[in-house]
């Protein structure tokens, strides 16, 4: 049988998501799209205070209205009447007092939407209004009655690092304010929940990002056997954090229970604003010394992210922002303090970036306030400083991933600078846009540099872990495992991976279920590394088990053999055969379990080896401003990400570009507001993202250094592109107008006023 | 929920008297999000989109006007002979939402939300539109300024339709602008409209008042401190535009603030003012 050679879409290669056909014509299944035969419909009835005592909860009204199957309360929930990510805080539904605006109270299943909202209206809830915790700063000490039983400091990380009494022939100070952005994801929180014949079971298809977490959250919640809580992935329309911590998982669960009959919960847009974490609002204070060049001897730092009114992750996103005060330039001595709180302000958790991107937003201002200090420029002054692979972080964690620091900022300062604004440029092309604000004459270019280092993976012991299952069967492999598809891009990897490995062509991945043991969360840049090296630990136990066989056939060693192309090889020999020939009538299944070194915890000075390893980014961003009227838009980011090897070019700059855009959102519209914990942008009317208007041009160089310690060579790349971009666009507008601005997401008001 | 479909304006208004009820839907780009939000049931709905009367429009070359069906949607008015004769009723189509939206939205709605962020409006106001209503008792005219009574509220009775509005043709310069925190699909923190009609200078503030605020003084001023309004001085322009702002009662909201959109209206009147001169 003669065979022309298919191209395989092996690692390396920009292989197409297998489910972006399907995306792009509306063709594919978001878990909001899913349906089931006698279906109720789920709602939420949620506070409108950011803090009150629940007096009474009337539910006798709402029962009484056509079409109302059940209503539950606190009082329902048969398991733990909490839950949370590191400590069990949160209440399933809000029993004696409400923390935040739009806690959940109860909730109700019906026969249509339109019911739901008349049953939530008909229940009546009598509250006495407490007094709003918002300030942060109120929330460190004593000076505010505690607003949970854990109190108001969610946790405090102090780090002391060398000879603290060195004082610097140059010291630069800054205080900076990053407000709470939303991750915005498109498709809002969404679950179908089909209970057991027997009622001693639930399976739900929901949207998240960590299928085992919340399995073992829910369970506890519903008083259930873990196996009994069966999870499904559904089609999940983006996540960015949001879908780490629980929201509508345990109500949705808990109403099909209580039915018997499949019940869909799925929010809107407002209700998704009040139903998941944002990143935390934070403001820094940090104080840098430096020799009479330039180079740092000392920084100091305080910093608190105000965690809102429950803690989720906000003790880890402490533990990031504040190991990651020093950014990527070396620093031997260092005293910083780190507050986490919590308030009656919106929760806070998990967003890209992940507490780096506040870090990152203070360190990045203070580079370019010590160049101005030292009379040099952006650039030199970080190449000076510049991180290398073996330096020590403060916490004194020696950096062993590869840290091309200098070579990213030389690859990014190499990238041309784009053309100047022509006399007669479009309106388009000029800050205000379609508005038609200003003139040519009127703008200002400006040009900024940021530069990051994230932590990628778990930190601080925890045992971070995936798994995979590879199954070979007549030349095809179908791949099994928990990890979450947001977006990322591992439906397309794991395949390649396949390819790679076992010389196949055909490669698909099997349903993302909690059929298998748990892959981790898709968050901290962590899956290719985690759930890749899984895959790949899965294929290549295949590889020798077939190796094995073949060789048992051959007489052939099977340490001989080798996998060229599509068919096994023997090194030492003639012997070829194509892998479809050799996997014909059998099946070989492998299950693989990948685990990262080991990391420990940070002792009282803030010491010890906490992070797995480290990816760095450099962006130069150049900006046009209209000064007078505040107005911006951001012309061109430069790049250079240091991306271990490239595995899909197409995915990797998918995630640059995706993460520039975040991040220019951050840096000049994107704000959730909030006045005395109550949010009052609630809508994408008033919760801006940038349009492809407002999109820069993106000319990015991916630095491929091959990373020893990972499985494949390659760095995560989801976290990095959004981190530093937003301090390169404020730089960029300082630049432009000669003003300091201290604050993201910059405002008109701050430009020009 | 009834949909009664009108196919002439004499329908419309004969089933507007019959239900008086009933709301009316045309581009439904304000009223579908006003029903999502609950913030509005319908209990019956009058469509307009297929009465192909407002979808028209006309230019009176004798008296100079032109005059625009309620229905057109502002996909129309972007380009070609209305951009032509109103431009600066194109630049504000221009500034609409998005492309969905500039193709399904119109004047009609707009005007029937009155919104002080509505972007036409300006423009209606510097120049000093009329507004057509039908109804079954007949037809009236009523000025843009009497017809928005404040923020989303107009003179408009139950039982009328909005059928059209008429603009001179000024052939005079006139420009808008609006300020966003977005280039794009973005609801204005402050906008402008400047005009020239009759040889006498116009400016309307939107977003800054409770309604569409004309800038009375400022366009006193300018009327007195120049005879050659195609030559203003920067100087001239910059009082100007600070007048203006004086002339604004912007608030503080989510938004923006006051202070930020008193100093926008400045800035854009001043701009406005010497847009498209030669200096
Ligand atoms: C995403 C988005 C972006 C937007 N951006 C902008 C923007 O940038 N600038 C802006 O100004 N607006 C914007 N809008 C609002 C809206 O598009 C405009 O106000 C538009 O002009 C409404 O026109 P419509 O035909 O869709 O009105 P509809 O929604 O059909 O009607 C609006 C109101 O007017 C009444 N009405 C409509 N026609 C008549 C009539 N002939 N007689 C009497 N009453 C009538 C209706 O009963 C209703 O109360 C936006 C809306 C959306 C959804």
């Amino acid at each position: 049988m003669s065979s022309v050679k298919t191209k395989r879409d092996v690692l390396g290669t920009s292989s197409l998501r297998p489910d972006g056909g399907a995306k792009v014509k509306g063709d594919f299944a978001f878990t909001s799209d899913l349906h089931a035969e006698n279906m109720l419909w789920g709602a939420t009835l949620r506070s409108p205070h950011p803090h009150a005592r629940i007096v009474s909860i009337d539910t006798t009204a709402a029962w009484k209205i056509a079409g109302v199957e059940c209503i539950v309360t606190a009082d329902d929930v048969p398991g733990q009447l909490t839950y949370g990510l590191i400590s069990s805080d949160q209440p399933v539904f809000a029993k004696d007092v409400v923390r935040y605006m739009g806690e959940p109270i109860a909730a109700v299943a019906a026969d249509h939407p339109e019911t739901c909202r008349r049953a939530l209206a008909a229940i009546t809830v009598v509250y006495e209004v407490l007094p709003v915790l918002f300030d942060p700063e109120l929330a460190i000490g004593d000076d505010f009655e505690p607003i949970h039983p854990d109190g108001n400091l969610i946790r405090q990380q102090r780090i002391v690092h060398g000879d603290t009494s060195v004082v610097g022939d140059v010291i630069v100070e800054g205080h900076y304010v990053i407000g709470m952005q939303d991750q915005a994801f498109l498709g809002t929180e969404s679950a179908l929940a089909l209970p057991d014949a027997d009622g001693q079971g639930v399976e739900v298809f929901v949207a998240t990002q960590w299928l085992h977490e919340d399995q073992k959250q829910m369970a506890a919640c519903l008083n259930l056997p873990t196996e009994r809580v069966r999870l499904v992935l559904g089609g999940v329309g983006g996540a960015f954090g949001a879908r780490e911590d629980i929201s509508l998982q345990v109500h949705t669960a808990l109403l099909a229970l209580r039915t018997s009959r499949p019940v869909k919960m799925q929010y809107g847009r407002e209700e998704s604003f009040f139903g998941h974490v944002h990143r935390h609002p934070a403001t820094v204070w940090m104080r840098h010394h430096a020799t009479n060049e330039g180079k740092i001897v000392k920084i100091e730092a305080r910093f608190v992210f105000d965690g809102g009114a429950y803690a989720s992750t906000s003790a880890a996103v402490l533990i990031n922002g504040v190991t990651h005060t020093q950014g990527p330039y070396k620093c031997p001595v260092a005293v910083v303090d780190g507050y986490a709180v919590r308030t009656n302000n919106p929760p806070c958790g998990a967003m890209r970036g992940f507490g780096v991107v506040q870090a990152c937003f203070a360190h990045e201002g203070q580079m370019d306030k010590l160049a101005a200090a030292v009379g040099t420029d952006p650039v030199s002054i970080r190449l000076m400083n510049a991180m290398e692979t073996g330096d020590l972080l403060i916490t004194g964690q020696p950096v062993e991933s590869v840290a091309p620091v200098a070579r990213l900022i030389r690859e990014t300062n190499e990238i041309p600078l784009p053309p100047d604004l022509a006399i007669d440029a479009n309106e388009l092309d000029l800050p205000g846009g379609s508005g038609i604000t200003a003139e040519r004459k009127h703008i200002r270019r400006g040009i900024g540099w940021g530069v990051s280092i994230k932590n990628i993976m778990y930190s601080e012991g925890f045992d971070d872990y995936s798994t995979a299952r590879c199954t070979l069967s007549d030349g095809k492999v179908v791949l099994k495992f928990a990890t979450s598809e947001v977006g990322q891009g591992f439906v397309t990897l794991a395949p390649q991976i396949a390819r790679s490995v076992l010389g196949v062509t055909d490669a698909v991945c099997d349903t993302i279920d909690t059929q298998i043991g748990s892959a981790g969360s898709t968050s901290a840049s962590r899956q290719t590394w985690m759930s890749g090296g899984a895959v790949d630990g899965a294929c290549r136990l295949v590889r020798e088990r077939l190796f094995e066989l073949v060789g048992a056939q051959q007489n052939i060693e099977p340490i001989r053999f080798a996998i060229e192309d599509d068919e096994i090889v023997d090194t030492a020999g003639t012997f070829r055969m194509s892998v479809i020939e050799a996997s014909q009538g059998i099946t070989i299944s492998e299950t693989f379990e990948h685990h990262h070194r080991k990391t420990e915890e940070l002792d009282e000075n803030g010491q010890g080896n906490c992070h797995v390893a480290f990816a760095f980014v450099a962006h130069r961003a150049v900006v046009d401003v209209d000064p007078e009227l505040g107005l911006v838009k951001v012309v061109q980011i430069a790049t250079a990400q240091d991306v271990g090897q490239v595995l899909n070019p197409l995915s990797v700059l998918g995630q640059i570009e995706g993460g520039i855009a975040q991040g220019l959102g951050l840096a000049v519209m994107e704000e959730i507001i909030v006045q005395e914990g109550r949010v009052r942008n609630p809508s994408f009317t008033d919760y801006l993202l940038p349009t492809a208007l407002d999109a820069p041009v993106v000319v990015a160089r991916m630095i491929e250094e091959y990373e020893p310690q990972a499985p494949l060579g390659a760095k995560g790349v989801g976290e990095p592109p959004c981190i530093s971009v937003t301090p390169a666009i404020v730089a960029a507008i300082r630049d432009a107008i000669g003003k300091d601005i201290d604050r993201c997401p910059v405002r008109p008001q701050d430009i020009c006023l | 929920m009834p949909v009664l479909i009108a196919h002439t304006i004499s329908e419309a208004t004969e089933i507007l008297a019959e239900n008086p009820d009933a709301t009316i839907l045309n581009g439904g780009t304000d009223l579908m999000v006003e029903v999502n939000f609950n913030h509005r049931h319908p209990s019956s709905v009058l469509l307009l989109r297929n009465v192909p009367q407002l979808r028209e429009w006309s230019i009176d070359s004798s008296q100079q006007t032109i005059t625009i069906g309620a229905g057109v949607p502002y996909a129309a008015m972007e380009t070609g002979a209305i951009a032509a004769a109103v431009p600066a009723l194109a630049q504000a189509a221009r500034t609409v939402g998005s492309p969905q939206i500039r193709a399904a939205g119109t004047m009609g709605g707009n005007l029937g939300t009155c919104s002080p962020a509505g972007d036409t409006l300006p423009v209606l106001s510097a120049l000093e539109a009329t507004i057509h209503l039908s109804s079954q008792d007949g037809e009236r005219t009523v000025p843009f300024g009497e017809f928005m009574v404040g923020p989303k509220k107009n003179s408009r009775l139950q039982h009328e339709i909005i059928t059209a509005v008429t603009l001179p043709v000024t052939g005079n310069r006139q420009g808008y602008s609006k300020v966003g925190v977005r280039n794009a699909m973005v609801i204005s923190v402050a906008s402008a409209c400047f005009a020239i009609v009759d040889d006498t200078p116009r400016l309307a503030m939107g977003s800054v008042g409770p309604t569409i605020l004309r800038a009375v003084k400022a366009e006193k001023f300018l009327a007195e401190a120049t005879k050659d309004l195609d030559n203003i001085s920067d100087e001239i322009a910059r009082e100007f535009g600070e007048i203006a702002s004086t002339e604004a009662r912007p608030i503080d909201d989510h938004r923006s603030t006051a202070q930020y959109r008193a100093h926008a209206i400045k800035v854009l009147a001043s701009r406005l003012a010497v847009r498209g001169t030669a200096s």
